[in-house]
């Protein structure tokens, strides 16, 4: 049953990023911008332009333009940057891991701080805990991650300079790094002090992502909480004599924990679409700023590359998601 | 329901744990060291080739690496430095070129002048990719003597050696680069300039140690930390924290508010760069009276006072008084009530207004949107009701492209190299790709300009050029921009009036 469900997720994974890439394909291509225009020297002729045109492949219909291009991609070549002119999935790759450290990071922040705020505003239900809480998690919600960021960068990096404000690690710093996964490397490799350097640079950029998904992850767990906590077998448990911090933990929040746990699924995709601007705020050298590079320049072999990419993460996700909802579930473990 | 303070420990501690981190922060400059917050993120290091060449925003960069075939000062002014001497011969059928001896390149291999020959005929051939190349393949046939260089005219191009010290202007190393080609290259590249790359990450910094065999007057800064932050926020941060120590290109606000603080200061001046607004040759634009009476309606002191904070200055031509054929004769008066009559002669009033479109950028420039928002209300109070269309800037390059801009537009016009034909030639002459008034009267004054071997002629043709087009009301020149640069006190600026922002020219105070 599970691996039925699989199959059919996978199909339909696939059939996603193909509708993704017809869509992204066509879409910057009808686009305002056309990139031979942006690059045109004072002296160009109309040769020049169709030498240009040809050299790009611009010169061809858009549908032999996608299935050149798609060709490609089946073969893992998803051409040269026009821009950068390098191998757009070396691009991608070597920027990916960085945006992954910091969605992560800021994932496991959101959880953290999400899961905490709502098992203390359960506890506390109808005190001015609960009504802190409700009011910090609306402030987080309704302020977008950016400007989170613009906030955190007076706050951390101009009135107390702690945290660095541009940029993934500081330039002086020799790396040893044979991976892009920076921080994740220098914990294994015990060195502390890069780990340290990564982490300021780090930091603000995660944490102004993390608000807004630790506030809905607080509000919409909270709310499992007290509906689970109303039960009767959370209610022998406190007659049994755990203690109110036991019952959550111990009983509650198996149950409650799945709707969140979908919703963080989701969410998390959104997170990493939140890495596009904040990156950009901080320099940040991920994926997401190499994408605002793109799409201002039109180069649009990095642009499809990047969306692709983008798309398949998402994808990916949901499907984690999907299994691990499954798993946890026994009512749909079961059949 | 009370909790104890053990309990919230224990719920907070995750919280917390990640963010109740504070160590003072020691990122200050060492004593050698610069950091600069840049604007802009380096693409390619071939600054020869591809969309990156013709990206005025980066030369800067690629002038700390490369030399320019022939330097300019910050006044413009053109000086020796590979080249020690340039010129043509008598009837302008040859190029003569003396090549400076001494100079070896960032990995202590000599400099010769078989570079400057490979460097000119690799931009002239059409396979290598150079967009400049139909400036370069108009010399060809180059011979070396000793030092001395000549080479053959083509087609005279009195522009030839003013290109040098523009977009793709610069001299690469022919053996190492032939050594390990293009994509070596990209990885080490190398220059004869006054820092070498010691790191570069795209998109996040680039590292550059002073070049100890630099044939010119070696740089002050031993290591310098370009970062680059594309947000202007940011960069506004970035100084202000001290985390860097020379930023550009931020809000006039905020140059304002942070060259009052302590331990900072601030340069700026007007640069190459011109605000105008395209007319192009279709609709109400046909007409005289309102191409002149949308000229004489826009208060340009008033846009630099109120918008700009009176940073830069207003033009009548499309030459700043840094360029070779500045006009200072050729003025176009502010008059509301004249602009009124021309297009009542017309047939227009603020009751029947002329209408028609204008296009803009919004936060390309500084305050873009905002100048024309203004110019719009000043057109209404005579008599012209524009409707504002936003775009964004890829899309203005399109249209102008396939001659489609809106009867009006704005665009910034770079022009480092000061010389008519790459201001009011690329942008009014009709044949070129970058012109919006493409009518045969001008083309017919712009034309003969092109090849004119006589210097002082040549020039004295422009002026006249630019008169008529002023007198036509042909394109609407606003203002030249004044580019803002902020500094720690420790660091002296010398700001250059091409716009490019150089660590060889910063010293410590």
């Amino acid at each position: 049953m599970l691996l039925q469900r699989f199959l059919i997720r996978l199909l339909t994974m696939l059939i996603t990023l193909f509708g993704v890439a017809v869509v992204v394909f066509v879409v910057i291509r009808v686009a305002p911008g056309d990139p031979i225009a942006m690059m045109l020297p004072p002296g160009a002729t109309d040769d020049d332009i169709a030498r240009l045109r040809a050299l790009y492949g611009l010169d061809k219909t858009i549908v032999q333009q996608f299935f050149i291009w798609l060709s490609g991609v089946v073969r893992g070549d998803f051409g040269t940057s026009i821009s950068l002119r390098q191998d757009v999935l070396g691009l991608v790759f070597n920027r990916l891991p960085a945006t992954l450290e910091l969605a992560i990071i800021a994932l496991i922040m959101a959880v953290l701080l999400g899961g905490t705020t709502a098992m203390l505003g359960a506890r506390e239900r109808g005190t001015a805990v609960e009504a802190g809480i409700d009011i910090a998690s609306g402030a987080a919600l309704s302020i977008p991650d950016f400007l989170w960021g613009l906030v955190l960068i007076l706050l951390f990096g101009v009135l107390v300079p702690i945290f660095d404000i541009s940029g993934r690690v500081s330039p002086q710093l020799d790396l040893p790094f044979v991976t892009q996964f920076y921080f994740f490397e220098s914990l294994l490799r015990l060195r502390f002090d890069l780990t340290w350097d990564l982490l300021k640079h780090m930091l603000m950029p995660a944490v102004a992502l993390a608000l807004p998904l630790a506030a809905i992850i607080s509000q919409l767990l909270k709310q499992s909480l007290k509906e689970v906590l109303d039960l009767d077998y959370v209610v022998l448990a406190r007659v049994k004599g755990f203690s109110e911090t036991q019952v959550i933990l111990r009983e509650a929040l198996k149950n409650a924990a799945l709707p969140t746990l979908t919703l963080v699924g989701v969410q998390f995709t959104f997170l990493i679409g939140g890495t596009v601007i904040v990156e950009r705020l901080f320099s940040y050298e991920g994926l997401g700023n190499m994408a605002i590079d793109a799409v201002i320049n039109r180069d649009l072999p990095l642009i499809q590359g990047i969306v692709l990419v983008f798309a398949l993460l998402f994808v990916l996700i949901n499907l984690t998601v999907d299994m691990m909802y499954a798993l946890l579930n026994p009512r749909l473990r079961h059949g | 329901m009370k909790i104890n303070r053990r309990e919230l420990l224990g719920y907070s501690a995750a919280a917390l744990g990640v963010t109740a981190i504070g160590l003072p922060k020691i990122a200050r400059a060492a004593a050698g060291e610069l950091t600069i917050a840049y604007n802009v993120n380096l693409p390619s290091w071939d600054p020869t080739t591809g969309p990156s060449a013709v990206n005025p925003t980066i030369q800067g960069l690629y002038q700390s690496v490369f030399d320019q075939i022939i330097p300019q000062k910050p006044d413009l002014s053109f000086a020796p430095g590979l080249l020690t001497e340039w010129g043509w011969n008598d009837d302008r059928t040859k190029v003569m070129m003396t090549v400076r001896e001494g100079v070896k390149w960032h990995d202590g291999s000599p400099f010769t002048p078989e570079d400057v020959v490979w460097s000119l005929q690799r931009a002239g051939d059409e396979k290598t990719g150079n967009p400049i190349q139909f400036v370069w393949k108009n010399v060809n046939n180059f011979k070396i003597d000793g030092n001395k260089i000549t080479g053959d005219v083509v087609q005279f191009d009195p522009v030839y050696f003013k290109w040098m010290s523009f977009l793709t202007g610069y001299i690469l190393p022919k053996a190492y680069y032939e050594k390990v080609g293009a994509e070596g290259f990209e990885k080490a590249p190398i220059g004869t300039g006054p820092y070498m790359v010691e790191k570069f990450e795209r998109n996040a910094f680039l590292r550059l140690k002073a070049n100890p065999n630099y044939w010119g007057t070696k740089p002050a800064f031993e290591n310098v930390t370009i970062k680059f932050v594309t947000d202007a926020a940011s960069r506004v941060a970035e100084i202000e924290s001290g985390s860097s120590q020379v930023t550009l290109e931020i809000p006039y606000e905020e140059y304002d508010r942070l060259i009052a603080k302590d331990g900072l200061a601030g340069s700026i001046k007007n640069v190459s760069d011109i605000g105008m607004i395209f007319f192009n040759n279709k609709d109400a634009m046909l007409d005289k009276n309102v191409r002149q009476a949308a000229v004489m309606a826009v208060d340009k002191e008033l846009l630099v006072k109120r918008l700009l904070r009176g940073y830069g200055q207003p033009i009548d031509t499309l030459e700043t008084p840094e360029y070779a054929a500045y006009d200072p004769s050729i003025k176009v008066e502010h008059n509301p009530e004249k602009a009124k009559e021309l297009l009542a002669a017309s047939g227009y009033s603020t009751k029947k207004p002329a209408k028609f479109t204008i296009q803009t950028t919004k936060g390309f420039k500084p305050k873009d949107y905002e100048m024309v928002q203004a110019i719009v209300g000043m057109w209404r109070k005579v008599g012209i009701e524009a409707e504002i269309e936003v775009y964004e800037i890829a899309k203005h390059y399109e249209l102008r492209a396939a001659h489609k801009l809106a009867p009006a537009a704005f665009y910034n016009w770079g022009n480092s190299i000061g010389d008519p034909t790459t201001s009011t030639g690329f942008a009014m002459f009709g044949p070129s790709p970058h012109s919006s008034w493409k009518t045969d009267d001008l083309d017919a004054k712009i034309g003969p300009l092109w090849g004119e071997k006589d210097e002082a002629k040549r020039i004295a043709g422009w002026k006249a050029v630019d008169k008529y087009i002023a007198e036509e009301a042909y394109v609407l020149p606003l203002i030249q921009y004044a580019q803002p640069i902020v500094h720690s006190k420790k660091v002296n600026v010398v700001q250059h009036i091409s716009g490019a922002l150089l660590p060889a020219l910063m010293t410590p105070a």
